[in-house]
């Protein structure tokens, strides 16, 4: 007696392994919090060792990613869309890879953010981190969004989480204009090509939230299909 | 005739054991679709699941099974061009016992998913067109039967759909789901039983020697309905709400509640298979006794001998008992996602169904509902992910099933006439 085929019928949950991706995906961007207060002191050995689970999380997540996609085959019959998952999964991929990609390059420079700068610099990193949580937090409710059918007061409870994640981002937008014009009159006395990859890593950082916006805009166009 | 007469007990005795393994290729082959929802949702663990399926398949066999067991015997072929050769109706059927008994140990072992109806009724035309001649099969009554296959799982699910929205609308959509899934389920346990026992009292106890007219027959349900949402409501009082827990594992204390749900629709959906699929194995069984009891004579009206259902619901029994545990221990890490909100709606639904389809005798497969009904589930945003490429290769089977069945059982209908009549 082989398996009934009429249970074949349920197919594996898409849904899980998201949850999984961005809960892999938070974990990587908030060690970057960890990461730069190595950087303010210097401490590039400790700095490179975070680097190094920055990039290790990046993989995992990269190798959960691969396996949604090669599990999610055309001629499933689920409550959202096939692409809409495929694009949240690569939107949420984005974020772990910027991490990588900011720690990367600080470390590959060696760059360091000039003492005056540092607070304001590191409210707005934290700031950049909390868009993630949120993205993650919001994430975190498909399954509760499948109980309820993707309808009713489950999806206005999420309209206003993605609301949230639109306000920091927005936050983490005026911070960074604070940030550049601190730099832009500090920078005549600096060498050059730090401070352009100063301004680079804050474009990068403020990246992050842009991203974790776009992973909550993919959600709420999953609700509305 | 006199083959009738000479041989009748042997084709008896023949005819009951063919007919109690089909039975047995019933319970074997369909158990894990009738309780496969409940294992794969966690509601009952496998031992739960194969005692509730021996019980209450055993209890919808016997007190409900004799309605479509009739469609079976005579439905599907004219009888009248049988009166002068009756050994022919006799062998055909022991014929297409055997050759749906062996169709679905075949692709049982090749893991098909094949229909336990559709090989026997397959069978029946096979043997009728073939041996006889196609004028011979109620082809009518065929179209109608066929036809039904497509109408039965588009009506479990709609049901489905609906039962699947109203416990959305009630419980999942409001501010406190656990009080109003504490506040509802009972209804839904009602519904169950009040379905189970109205079919019961009108289509099954007839052969007991129990009649009832149809206002009893409500009240009786009635009654029983309600006694069951009272045990049910018990049952609920007992769950250890865990007030710790947040909003989001609200939906876990209502899950709770749902799993207790689950163990009636479970028992209803076994009631149902027993007294849909009984008839598969023990209706070609009816036809060779009522033969032989009357020395060849076909009669229009044949009652059912008291034996044949228990053998039929026996049969059953140990297929299960026996295949039960290695059929559903193959679901257990089979279904993801799968909550007993969810497997209710799909168990309820198909079973109604199933059950309202006996009652008018139509010959339905039990896992065609169940397909229907999860799609309406789907249909309704209310599970993660269904595997659309399945469902298709079921449909290609019960395509494939009904020219298996006749080519099988054309092929022992020859070797029968062969043997007994040379």
């Amino acid at each position: 007696m082989s398996t009934n085929s009429f249970l074949g019928v349920f197919a594996k949950s898409p849904l899980k392994p998201i949850e999984d991706h961005i809960d892999l995906v938070d974990q990587c961007t908030q060690l970057l919090a960890v990461f730069f207060q190595h950087v303010y002191q210097c401490d590039w050995i400790s700095a490179e060792a975070v680097q190094q689970q920055i990039s290790q999380l990046e993989k995992q997540a990269d190798k959960v990613k691969r396996e949604l996609r090669t599990n999610l085959p055309t001629g499933l019959f689920m409550p959202i869309q096939r692409q809409d998952i495929l694009a949240l999964i690569t939107q949420q991929d984005k974020l772990a890879n910027k991490a990588k990609d900011i720690s990367g390059r600080i470390i590959g420079r060696q760059l360091q953010i000039p003492e005056s700068l540092q607070e304001s610099f590191n409210t707005y990193l934290l700031r950049c981190l909390d868009a993630s949580t949120q993205a993650k937090n919001v994430i975190n409710e498909l399954d509760e969004l499948l109980e309820a059918g993707f309808k009713g007061r489950e999806v206005d409870l999420v309209e206003r989480m993605i609301a949230q994640l639109d306000e920091i981002e927005d936050e983490t937008d005026s911070l960074q204009i604070i940030m550049r014009s601190s730099l832009m009159k500090m920078e005549s006395g600096m060498n050059p090509v730090d401070v352009m990859f100063l301004y680079n890593i804050i474009e990068l950082v403020g990246g992050l939230a842009d991203t974790a916006e776009r992973i909550g805009a993919r959600l709420e166009l999953m609700l509305a299909g | 005739m006199e083959i009738i007469n000479d041989y009748g007990f042997i084709l008896i005795v023949v005819a009951a054991v063919v007919g109690f393994l089909m039975a047995w290729g019933v319970g074997a082959n369909d158990v894990a679709n009738a309780m496969g929802t409940s294992v794969g949702s966690k509601a009952l663990t496998i031992k739960q699941a194969v005692f509730i399926a021996m019980v209450f398949e055993f209890a919808g066999a016997y007190l409900a099974g004799g309605e479509v067991t009739s469609t079976i015997r005579k439905g599907i072929i004219d009888t009248a061009y049988f009166i002068d050769t009756p050994e022919l109706l006799v062998f055909g059927m022991i014929a297409a016992l055997f050759s749906a008994g062996i169709w679905l140990a075949v692709a049982s072992y090749l893991g098909w998913p094949v229909s336990t109806t559709h090989s026997i009724i397959g069978a029946i035309v096979g043997f009728a067109a073939v041996g006889i001649g196609s004028e011979a099969v109620e082809w009518a009554k065929v179209g109608g039967i066929v036809g039904s296959w497509v109408v039965t799982p588009a009506i479990s699910g709609f049901i489905a759909f609906l039962i699947f929205m109203s416990a959305q609308r009630l419980i999942f959509d409001t501010d406190n789901p656990f009080r109003n899934a504490k506040r509802y389920v009972p209804f839904y346990m009602a519904f169950a039983g009040f379905v189970m026992s109205l079919v019961t009292i009108t289509k099954g106890l007839k052969h007991v020697g129990l009649h009832f007219t149809y206002v009893e027959a409500c009240v009786f349900s009635v009654i029983i309905a309600i006694l069951v949402s009272i045990v049910g409501r018990l049952y609920i009082n007992r769950i250890k709400f865990d007030e710790s827990l947040d909003r989001s594992m609200h939906f876990a204390n209502v899950e709770k509640v749902f799993a207790i749900l689950m163990i009636v629709t479970a028992c209803c959906m076994a009631f149902a298979h027993g007294s849909n699929d009984v008839a598969n194995a023990i209706g070609p069984l009816a036809a060779v006794v009522s033969v032989v009891n009357n020395h060849g004579e076909i009669t229009a009206k044949a009652t059912l001998d008291w034996w044949i259902l228990p053998l039929g619901a026996l049969g059953i029994v140990s297929g299960l008992a026996l295949f039960g545990h290695r059929v559903i221990r193959t679901i257990g890490n089979g279904i993801t996602h799968l909550t007993p909100s969810r497997g209710f709606a799909a168990e309820l639904a198909a079973a109604s169904t199933v059950v309202i389809a006996s009652g008018t005798g139509l010959p339905i497969s039990t896992t065609q509902t169940l397909v229907g009904a999860v799609l309406g589930v789907g249909m309704a945003r209310g599970i993660a992910a269904l595997n659309l490429g399945v469902v298709r290769n079921i449909v290609i089977s019960w395509v494939v099933t009904l020219p298996a069945g006749a080519a099988l059982s054309i092929v022992f209908f020859f070797m029968l006439k062969g043997i007994f009549a040379p």
